[in-house]
């Protein structure tokens, strides 16, 4: 990706086409609305965008190449801070890659309870995404601190679980850390009796909202075989229309026995991707009530997988999981050592951005920051 | 009719601050230096070594055996082994760490060096306010500055704490057990053929028991 506005073509001069002059404007790293260290070089025609091209690479530090040199077991918490809102399904991507390619078996209460913790980080990841689209579109601070308020009820419950709000390190391969008391439990439970209550009032905030509405309505089209083709997934892609979740199409660990539904947009613009999320939540509800409902006893992990020094056969696996942002993938190859020989992420956010420029020719400066949001991109997983 | 959204978002918002003078549910600020959430039982900061009754140098734990320091991911802790050997708990020769250092600034507090550790002598402390004006020094903690008894540990961590000394008096009634068979074993054998020496069979009594309880 070239990295300077000069390295665009030149710029037509003033006067030759009737338009006036284009001024380039370079937009972030530090920009409020870029959530991180992101930036957008941007071309403008008065206030339409003519050109965009994202810039990222500011937050690199050698992801890959880190797991590569450490055993299997030190990668963990590593992609905790991948996309670090959401830790736990980064932990589930990566120990599903390693189940694959060492062929180990998961308990079933194990299961269970990464699908409780997936879907709290799915809420918790939809209800801080809200936050911020309204924060961008000038809803300063209430509605992100409603959200906020909420999210930290998800993440005392990851503290209490894991010993970290954030970078919880829970997910081991074979099974889980720590076991999930009977108290904790109920401490979901209960807290996710409150949550729909959360949904209601957020949806009444804002819903009907004129301002919302006038602004997210119709901007920011991403149509549905562009989509496709650019590789999006996650809520951007069905946002657009395409049935594509891959807890339905790759039924990976237990999600086969959940009975949800997947939210579909029409037009594929911001207002559509801002329901998306909203409804999002409310599925996740019905699976964590589902998977709480059903939870059985027993171990967490195999007492015979070897966490350390764990020496996967030569080959290679490809574990991916619908992650709150879409679909996250690790690939691994190992040639039978104790340390991966080759270790790729598939990181849904920074494919997701590829298409940041279609969606923004042609729309106001004001409304690229807005776009911008509502990829839901972590810049710790945009540039690993 | 036009603006009907906005003045529902506002009586949303106003429910929300009214509801904070009644409701805890809606009203989550603490006024942090002054008050203070509980910590979790759970909650990690940065590990810190455990040792047995009151000195931190006879009773540590650590045997340094440089798993935690090859396994930490991000290699933040330094160990170097002893020349010596000093006994450990269940009175068996082994060696310690000379030094054992841990670069907190390094360190992600992930918790692999408490998994990994045979010994149970690595544990995550939840002391959080942790600030200092040196950044070199100040966040370079040396064994001393790392070692803590162990009921520092159950006070912080009570469930875990109770787990891991139930172990340990398991595997120290256990040793003593086999140290007492073996004693016995060795006397009879002793008894047994009383011409061939019995000075040179009390002698390696007890590194045979060392041994036994190794494994």
């Amino acid at each position: 990706m070239s990295g300077h506005v000069a390295d665009l073509e030149p710029i037509v001069g003033p006067g030759d086409n009737g338009l006036g002059d284009i001024m380039e404007v370079s937009m972030g790293p530090h920009h409020p609305s870029t959530h991180g260290v992101f930036r957008m070089d941007v071309r403008l025609e008065g206030e339409r965008v003519v050109r965009l091209k994202p810039v990222f690479g500011y937050l690199h530090r050698n992801h890959e190449k880190i797991a590569e040199n450490g055993a299997y077991l030190s990668a963990i918490p590593y992609t905790d801070r991948l996309d670090y809102l959401c830790s736990m399904t980064n932990n589930w991507g990566y120990v599903l890659a390693v189940e694959k390619l060492a062929g180990i078996q998961v308990p079933e209460r194990a299961e269970y309870i990464r699908v409780i913790v997936s879907e709290l980080t799915r809420f918790q990841n939809h209800a801080g995404l809200v936050g911020f689209l309204l924060q961008d579109m000038g809803a300063s601070g209430t509605p992100l601190m409603y959200a906020f308020r909420e999210r930290e009820k998800i993440l005392d419950l990851f503290e209490s679980l894991s010993g970290a709000r954030m970078m919880c390190n829970y997910m081991r391969f074979g099974g889980l850390r720590v076991d999930a008391s009977a108290a904790w439990l109920e401490e979901v439970r209960q807290v996710i009796a409150g949550l729909p209550r959360f949904i209601d009032e957020y949806e009444k905030l804002l819903r009907g909202n004129e301002i919302l509405m006038a602004r997210t309505q119709g901007v920011g089209v991403l149509p549905r075989e562009l989509a496709i083709n650019a590789g999006v997934t996650g809520p951007m892609l069905r946002a657009s229309g395409v049935n594509y979740d891959v807890r339905k199409v790759d039924k990976y660990g237990i999600y086969d026995r959940f009975h949800f539904r997947v939210p579909l947009g029409e037009h594929g613009d911001v207002y559509d991707r801002y329901m998306m999320r909203v409804l999002e939540m409310r599925e996740s509800l019905t699976i964590l009530e589902q998977a709480l409902r059903d939870i059985p006893a027993g171990p967490i992990i195999d007492p015979k997988t070897r966490l350390r020094g764990l020496r996967p056969k030569a080959g290679e696996a490809y574990g991916r999981i619908e992650s709150p942002k879409g679909e996250l993938g690790f690939f691994l190859i190992s040639d039978g050592s104790t340390n991966p020989y080759r270790y790729r992420v598939r990181p849904p956010s920074m494919i997701n951005l590829t298409i940041l420029e279609d969606m923004c020719l042609g729309e106001n400066i004001a409304d690229t920051v807005i776009i911008l949001g509502s990829v839901d991109i972590v810049l710790g997983e945009v540039d690993r | 009719m036009l603006g009907e959204g906005i003045i529902q978002g506002l009586v949303e918002t106003a429910r929300n601050f009214f509801g904070s003078y009644v409701e805890t549910d809606r009203l989550t600020t603490v006024q942090y230096p002054e008050e203070r959430l509980p910590l979790p039982e759970a909650s990690r900061v940065f590990p810190f070594l455990l040792y047995d009754g009151s000195d931190p140098e006879a009773g540590l734990r650590c045997v340094a055996c440089q798993i935690c320091e090859k396994e930490c991911p991000p290699r933040c802790i330094h160990i170097e082994k002893s020349k010596d050997k000093k006994p450990d708990f269940v009175g068996k020769q082994q060696f310690y760490p000379a030094v054992f250092d841990i670069d907190v600034s390094v360190c992600m507090s992930c918790q692999i060096c408490v998994e990994v550790c045979p010994f149970d002598a690595i544990r995550m402390d939840d002391e959080f306010e942790l600030s200092t004006t040196d950044r070199f020094g100040g966040l370079h903690w040396t064994k001393e500055q790392l070692s803590r008894p162990n009921e520092y540990y159950r006070t912080i961590h009570p469930t875990e704490a109770a787990e891991t000394d139930e172990r340990r008096v398991k595997e120290l009634v256990d040793a003593r057990a086999k140290a007492a068979t073996a004693a016995a074993a060795a006397a009879a054998k002793a008894a047994q053929a009383p011409a061939t020496g019995d000075t040179g069979n009390g002698a390696t009594a007890p590194a045979q028991t060392g041994t036994v309880t190794s494994k």
